[in-house]
Formats: C-alpha cells, structure tokens, sequence
C-alpha cells in the first residue's frame, strides 16, 4: 500500500481538541443542513403539484378535446393519445436498438472496445434533448415536409437508446460467466447462449429499464417542440402534427387563462403520477436484482 | 466433414440440425451493427444540424460568435446574449449545486445511518426523475412570485447599489432560472458525487481516524482529495445539464436577449431561444440561425460531456451508468 493520498505530515488539524471538535460539529451541521436543502425542493414541487392539481382532475381532462382559449371545460384528450403513440412507438423502435448494442457492449465488444462504447453511449445520453429534436427536424420533418408524430417518437426513440442499452450492459454484467459457461459445455454456440440462457437472466433487469427509460421520454418537452408540434384535435396519424401531455402543459403554463393554468397542474400531476411510479418500480426492483446478484 | 460413423457424430448432427452454421455471424453482425447505430447518431446530429444551419452560418459570419444583436426582423443574428445567458445561469447554479450536492453526498456517504441515506437518497434521484416541464409550471407560479416578494424586494431595497441586485425585481428573470437549474443539476452532481465518495476505499478513512481525525478531518484529508478528480466530474456533468435544460429555463428566465449582471433582469439562453422562436421563424434565415445556435450548443455540450465521463472514468470506473439514470 502507497501513502494515503492528502495526508499532512503534522499533526492533524492542530492541537487544540475543543477548536476541532468545535469545526468537526459545525461541519456536520452543515452536511445536514445541505441534504435537508436538497429535499425540499422535491417536497414542494409533489404539494404543490398536489394541491393544484387534484381539483381539476377529472374524466373530462383526459376524454374531452380543447374548447377554444379561455372558455371553461374541455381537456386535454389529444395530448394523452398522442403521448401515448409518440412514447410507445419511440421504445418500439429506440428499444431493440439499444438492447442489441448492450449485448454487444457486454458480451462481443472486449475491454477496449467495450470501453470506447460506453463513452460514446454515455456522452449521446448527455446530449440536451433539444437538439435531438433538431436532429429529428433535419432528418424527418424537412424533407417531408410537415411536422408529424413519426419525427416525434424518432426523437424520443434516440433519448431512449443510450439509456436501455447502458441498462442491458449492465444487467448483462450481473449474469455469472458460469451460466455462459454451462451453455458452452452443452454445445450451444454463444449466441444462442445469449438469446436462450444469459438474456433471460438479465431479462427482468432489462425489462425494469425499459421502464425507466418510458418514464424519462414520457416528460419530454424540448424535443417534440419542432418535431410533433402540437395539435388541438386528437390525431392518430403519424403524418400529421400530434399533441403531448409536456408540451400542452408549457402552452398552458405560458397562456394567460386560469382556466388553461387548472388543466396544466392536472395535466402535471398525471405525468408527476405516471413518472415517479415507474421511476419507483423500477429502482426497487433494480436494487433487489443488484443485491441477489452479489 | 466427418467421416467417422457412430454416436459422437449423431450427437453432433442432433445439434447442430437446429442451428445453421451461419448464425453466429448474423447475430454478431446484427449486434455490432446496432452498436454501430449508437456511434452514427452522434455523427448524424453533427452532421445534420450543421446541414440545417448552413445558411445561417454563410449569411452570419463570425459576428455570431461576438455581437449581441438578436434582430430577426432585420436579419441580424448574433448569439452572444444567449450565451452569456447560458454561461450566467448554467454557471452560478453549478456553483449552488456544488455546494449543496457534494454536501449531500458525504452526508449520504460518511454521515448518515443507513435508514436515514436509502430514502434521502431515494428523494434526490427522484428530483431526477421529475419533468423539465413541471418544474416551468412550478417556477412560473410558486417559485417566481414567492423570489419576487421575499428575495428580490427585499435585496433591491438593502442592497440595491450593487450591479447584480439592480433593476425591476418582477419574479421572473435570471434569479429564477438559477435557482431552477440549480435544483435540476443538483441530482446529477449528488448521485455521481455519491458514487465517486463510495468508491474511495475504506483504508483512506480507517487511517485518518488512527490518527485521531475527527469525522471531518476524515473527510477533509482522507476521502475528498482522494475523490477530487471524480468530484470535478461529477461538476462538469452537471454543468452539460445546466447548460442544455430548456423547458424550465424558458418558462421563467423571461426570454429577452439582454446582457447584464443583475440576478432581477430578464435573460435568455441558447437552448430557450431555440425553444421559444423556433415556431416563429417564418424565413429560412432565422431557422437556420436558431440552428446555428443549436449546433454551438451541441458541441459545447458533447465536448463537456467527454472531459466529464473521463475524469469520472478515472475514480469509479463504469459507475456513469447511475448518472444515465439519473
């Protein structure tokens, strides 16, 4: 063993006991003080998402299409079908792309390989999803010529894939080589083994990050601004503008009726609702997976 | 070919009759060419964001980068407010989010019994896991009024001669944004600053403590120094975060193309901008413009994100994936 790292070579933190235990106090106040602020901002956005939400909760928000600007009723029927299309056909696609490279990553890729896939995995996922929609702009809504859906769930679709391929490499990782090695000995070749035996394995693991990765594209706004635009009508074809849960609440939030404000709170607590369940599934089932494994 | 007759060859036929010899180059191949897709989409939005903002950038010229005349209606585009909005916002709330995360993340680490650190912990990922969106709403109704009643008035009466306390403090504006983002990066710097402190072998502390440090000595000069570079890291991932959030900072910054130091003026970033005059830009100019900016901000943000995960890389190997999730 070398030296620890940042050791003085005096005595520590001086001699005068009363004067360290006096910072040693202070500074644990402080490392208190901070986790304590770093909670309250969650405690107050759930109330208050809570409390102006639920009175504008009803059937009608999720059933009833927009009335026009300013009178009272209607909901936000268009905005919960097109989230609906637009988050389930971008995990269609973005999912089996992103599940296929984890497999890749883990079981074919070798260490420098392996190595140099992750980065670039990591640093797509840290890519501000606005200019994933810009992508999905130049890519889709440019040459076609009209905003639609399709440029929607493709945009959504990329947000998805570093998250669920990490995921699958990962969960992947937790599968005893023995099992791969098991397989071997029966003559199964590796890519059977890795279809039939190690993805099963791993299968509720991925499943849980699936999950995951729904919940994180169901919040999106920025990219779904130039790509699905918004629409006041329920559509369900993809050639044409769609409407999403995020982005009915920013024109809400942004208008000035109080009657638009009532329906983005409840719209917030839907999608609030919606995203920490799936969040909190998945963490936990991910976190039991994590401790039988070791 | 086998020309041995007998059992070993019937095994071999039996297990072979129902995989064709050809399968494990095609599932390797399809694979590979999936992870292939990984690498091209990075490539792909280089590339086709520059496409878009070709025009932009002919017409443009270097004054982009430089002036700060935002004039859609006289065809100037220069983005230097909107990065000065980002540089402003995104950085001032990773100073705040620094010091309460790396806070938090020894608190989680070194500090906090077991049934105290899974919840907290829990609550802070969760802060994760909440919509862009939903903060906008909160910021724009909860947030920007109470700032503007109990920060902002009472900060221009005492101290209003300082430069960043001047102006109208109408709620909306700079000081909005920073404290948003500041809730929406601190996440990011917690969790992987938790990751980076955990990953600090145990020796480092039993040392200290042999020596007589107290609990924060131990940290101070056991387990901080030794997880500095992953701190760092964990630091500049959050600043890409800051620096790409849009729907949040569009919904209360107050999106107007201004320079200035006051925490009470309205601002405007890259990625606000973009969100907010895309659907107006009615000439191919100012679309290409707005991805002009998209194109800088994609760069900054993928050049940040490099230096992040390999600096994290250095002190907790593949522990980025939390990151991911978070």
């Amino acid at each position: 063993m070398s030296a620890p790292a940042g050791f003085p070579a005096g005595p520590i933190g001086g001699r005068n006991i009363r004067r360290r235990r006096a910072t040693d106090r202070l500074m644990r106040g402080l490392l208190g003080l901070a986790a304590l602020l770093a909670i309250v901002p969650l405690v107050l956005v759930l109330a208050f998402v809570l409390i102006q939400g639920l009175p504008a909760l009803n059937l009608a928000l999720i059933t009833q299409s927009p009335v026009p600007a300013g009178f009272p009723g209607g909901g936000v029927a268009p905005a919960v079908v097109g989230t609906l299309i637009m988050v389930g056909l971008g995990t269609l696609i973005g999912t089996p792309v992103a599940v296929l490279a984890g497999i890749y990553i883990r079981e074919y890729a070798g260490g420098r390989g392996a190595t140099a896939i992750r980065f670039l995995v990591d640093v797509l996922a840290g890519v501000p999803t606005i200019t994933i929609g810009l992508f999905a702009y130049g890519l889709i809504v440019v040459p076609s010529g009209s905003f639609s859906g399709l440029a929607g769930a493709v945009a959504l679709a990329i947000i998805i894939v570093p998250i669920v391929a990490r995921i699958t490499d990962e969960m992947l990782g937790l599968v005893p080589g023995s099992v791969r090695e098991a397989a071997y000995a029966l003559g199964i070749p590796p890519w059977r083994a890795i279809v039939r035996v190690v993805l099963p394995a791993a299968g509720a693991g991925i499943v849980t990050g699936i999950l995951l990765g729904v919940a994180r594209i169901a919040g999106e706004t920025a990219p779904l601004i130039f790509t699905a635009l918004g629409n006041d009508t329920v559509s369900t074809s993809l050639g044409e503008p769609m409407d999403a849960l995020p982005l009915r609440i920013w024109v809400y939030a942004s208008g000035p009726y109080d009657s638009w404000h009532a329906q983005a709170w409840a719209a917030s607590l839907v999608l609030v609702l919606l995203v920490l369940a799936f969040s909190l599934l998945t963490r936990f089932i991910l976190r039991r997976r994590a401790r039988s494994r070791m | 070919m086998s020309v041995v007759p007998g059992q070993p060859d019937r095994i071999r036929t039996l297990l072979s009759r129902h995989r064709p010899r050809y399968g494990e180059p095609i599932f390797r191949g399809l694979v590979g060419l999936a992870s292939l897709t990984v690498v091209a989409l990075i490539a792909g939005l280089i590339l086709v964001i520059a496409q878009q903002s070709l025009t932009g950038i002919a017409h443009n010229g270097l004054a982009f980068l430089g002036g700060s005349d935002w004039d859609p209606v006289h065809q100037v585009f220069q983005a230097l407010p909107f990065i000065y909005g980002t540089v402003f916002t995104a950085g001032t709330a990773l100073v705040l989010a620094m010091l309460i995360g790396v806070g938090v993340a020894i608190f989680l680490v070194d500090l906090a019994p077991a049934w105290l650190a899974r919840p907290v912990g829990l609550m802070v990922e969760m802060l994760a896991a909440i919509p862009s969106v939903v903060y906008g709403l909160w910021g724009i109704f909860v947030l920007a009024p109470w700032l503007r009643d109990f920060v902002e008035v009472p900060l221009h009466d005492t101290l209003g001669f300082l430069p960043f306390f001047s102006g109208n403090p109408i709620g909306i504006g700079n000081l909005a944004a920073v404290v948003v983002l500041t809730i929406m990066v601190l996440p990011t710097v917690a969790v992987v600053s938790r990751d980076v402190l955990a990953a600090v072998p145990i020796s480092q502390r039993e040392a200290a403590l042999a020596l007589g440090a107290t609990r924060w000595e131990t940290i101070r000069i056991g387990v901080l120094p030794y997880a500095r570079s992953g701190i760092v890291g964990a630091g500049i991932l959050g600043l890409a975060r800051g620096v790409g959030e849009t729907m949040a900072v569009t919904m209360v910054i107050g999106n107007a193309p201004v320079i200035s130091l006051s925490l009470f003026s309205q601002g405007y970033t890259m990625a606000s901008v973009i969100a907010n005059e895309f659907s107006e830009a009615t000439t191919n100019l100012y679309r290409s413009s707005l991805l002009e900016i998209g194109l800088l901000l994609l760069m900054v943000t993928l050049l940040i994100n490099a230096v992040a995960r390999l600096l994290i890389w250095r002190v907790a190997y593949g522990s980025t994936s939390r990151s991911v999730l978070a």
